[in-house]
């Protein structure tokens, strides 16, 4: 195969206006800060959370595909690779969170221990362990990526029958380690925000949202190549029905998991359990909740059935765009209700500044590394027949 | 009603045409949907996806009968719930509200996916024309061998074009080990 697979050209371009978009937003989010800080970091929170969940949801579905191979994530590996990349950034977009440790976390302010419930827990929720604990998450996402971009990146020089065997035993542990670790800091990040609540199958749902966010943004980048060179003729309808059975999976999963959570906290009727889900139907926080019921399950479920739908990639990348704004209002769903107290649903500004800078940085930065590489593995094995079938 | 007979007098239900390779079967399906033929009956030993192709496929009707299927479902667990909690037999269990929607749920799940499988399955036999205890292609003795190595094509009289010495000229045409007129 002579092809080299080489990035469009026009990527510089859409690299270009995502500095631009991105700097706008981190500007405005700068002027958010002197203005009113703990609504920034508040508003920040939320959009840390979404960009992580887009990138590691790429890095998993990476993962996914380069322990169980097949043709639908072979053409996307290159485009998945390039987000597990973005972690490093992330990792530094973490900073702030730890600026903002005490404005956020009312378990990390002076003298919570004061609280019977949280002196039970400073055993876990202490600022020195939050701090490592992110790290070790962080140092394993990105020593494994790390590892396995490069073993894609050999693909591109030389031949090696062993070396996709080898992803394959790199990956399996990498994906478990991944669940645990990203489990963990939905409780660290997340659920913690209010300490006195707990839920179990809180950091599997935060697992699920990252399937949603990163089948989501694939789906659209896969759509921008698809409508260029090299990949015009290579990312057929029958990739993007993949792509949408997965989404569609991916979707289900989100919502078996939101309702059992549902299920198990109503049947127990616990007081410290229930306040979770009275906080969330009371005043407009419960149209917050309807919106994510209809939008993140009804609607985009109702339309992955298409067997049509799924294979327009344009169609398609209309729900993927619905569920990545669903992401973003999931991710609020769950966090800001600890900030209001019992008060109501109040948008900010500054939660579309933080999410547009910090997204369009983190955009930019990824578009960089998807025109770094080429787009297909030049010597994978399985590319030829990737290529041919059907 | 078949408006021709056969040769022995009896009423004609189609032409069938047997063929010794896949190829040639392929080739004859396209012959004759070119022709304009549509009731077309292709018969093989194993599936031949190119021959579903040239008979000119249609889109299944089963996904939205399976959809009926779990809708009703949905809708039947979900009211047999609230009929036997609200109405029937109200009990206070733990103070809750009568109308304890969330507890429904999973017991609507079930029957939703109870119902859709029953939608499915009997919804395919009902498609297929099955169970058909009889058919009119066995009466061609040679149809047996459509289970080893032979393949048919049978062009049969509901086609509108059907006019007996065209089809037969047709068919006769693609290379056939033989033709036969089958007897409804």
């Amino acid at each position: 195969m002579s092809a080299t697979f080489a990035p469009p050209a026009e990527l510089a371009a859409l690299e270009g206006r995502a500095w631009l978009a991105g700097g706008l937003g981190a500007l405005a989010s700068a002027a958010g800060f002197f203005v009113d800080r703990p609504q920034f970091f508040r508003s920040y929170l939320v959009a840390w959370l979404f960009c992580l969940g887009v990138a590691l949801g790429c890095y998993a579905i990476a993962l996914l595909h380069q322990m169980t191979r097949g043709a639908w994530g072979l053409m996307i590996r290159r485009p998945l690779g390039a987000a597990s990349r973005t972690l490093p950034f992330l990792l530094l977009a973490f900073v702030p969170v730890l600026l903002g440790l005490e404005e956020l976390y009312s378990w990390a302010r002076p003298g919570a221990a004061a609280d019977p419930l949280i002196a039970q827990k400073t055993w876990y929720l202490n600022p020195g362990g939050f701090l490592v604990r992110g790290l070790v998450y962080f140092a394993i996402w990105i020593g494994f990526a790390w590892v396995l971009n490069r073993m894609s990146r050999a693909q591109d020089r030389k031949e090696s029958d062993r070396l996709f065997r080898r992803m394959q035993a790199v990956a399996a542990p990498a994906l478990v380690l991944y669940v645990v670790t990203a489990s963990a800091g939905a409780v660290d990040w997340l659920m913690s925000l209010d300490p006195h609540w707990y839920s179990s199958l809180f950091g599997v749902m935060f697992v699920v949202g990252h399937g949603v966010a990163g089948f989501s943004f694939v789906i659209l980048v896969a759509l921008y190549l698809s409508q260029r060179e090299p990949m015009r003729e290579h990312l057929q309808p029958r990739h993007f029905h993949d792509y949408g059975k997965l989404l569609l999976a991916f979707v289900m999963l989100w919502t078996y998991m939101q309702l059992s959570q549902l299920i198990i906290v109503w049947s127990g009727n616990l007081p410290e359990e229930v306040t979770f889900y009275l906080n969330r139907t009371a005043g407009g926080w419960k149209w917050l909740s309807v919106a994510l019921v209809l939008g993140h399950f009804a609607l985009p479920f109702a339309l992955l059935l298409s067997r049509d739908l799924k294979r327009d990639a344009r169609k398609l990348a209309r729900v993927a765009v619905l569920l990545l704004v669903m992401r973003w209002f999931d991710i609020y769903w769950l966090a800001a209700p600890a900030f209001a107290h019992g008060g109501g649903l109040h948008f900010h500004w500054l939660d579309l500044a933080t999410v547009v800078g910090l997204g369009g940085l983190w955009f930019a930065l990824y578009v960089r590394h998807l025109a770094s590489r080429p787009l297909l593995p030049r010597f994978e094995p399985y590319l030829r027949e990737a290529l041919d079938d059907e | 009603m078949s408006r021709f007979l056969t040769r022995d007098g009896k009423r004609l239900y189609g032409l069938m045409a047997e063929f010794d390779s896949p190829e040639k079967l392929v080739h004859a399906c396209e012959a004759a949907s070119e022709a304009g033929y549509t009731r077309l009956g292709a018969y093989t030993p194993y599936p031949i996806e190119a021959v579903w192709e040239a008979i000119g496929h249609h889109r299944s009707k089963l996904p939205l009968i399976v959809l009926a299927g779990g809708l009703a479902g949905a809708a039947g667990g979900f009211l047999l719930q609230y009929w036997a909690s609200v109405h029937a037999y109200p009990l206070n269990i733990g103070g809750r509200p009568l109308d304890s929607w969330i507890a429904f749920l999973v017991p609507a799940f079930e029957t939703t996916i109870l119902f859709a499988s029953f939608a499915a399955v009997l919804g395919m036999f009902f498609l297929n024309g099955l169970p058909q205890p009889y058919h009119p292609a066995f009466n061609v003795p040679r149809f047996a061998e459509a289970s080893r190595d032979r393949y048919f094509l049978m062009i049969t009289t509901k086609d509108r074009n059907f006019e007996p010495a065209a089809v037969r000229e047709l068919l006769a045409g693609l290379g056939p080990v033989e033709v036969n007129e089958v007897e409804d």
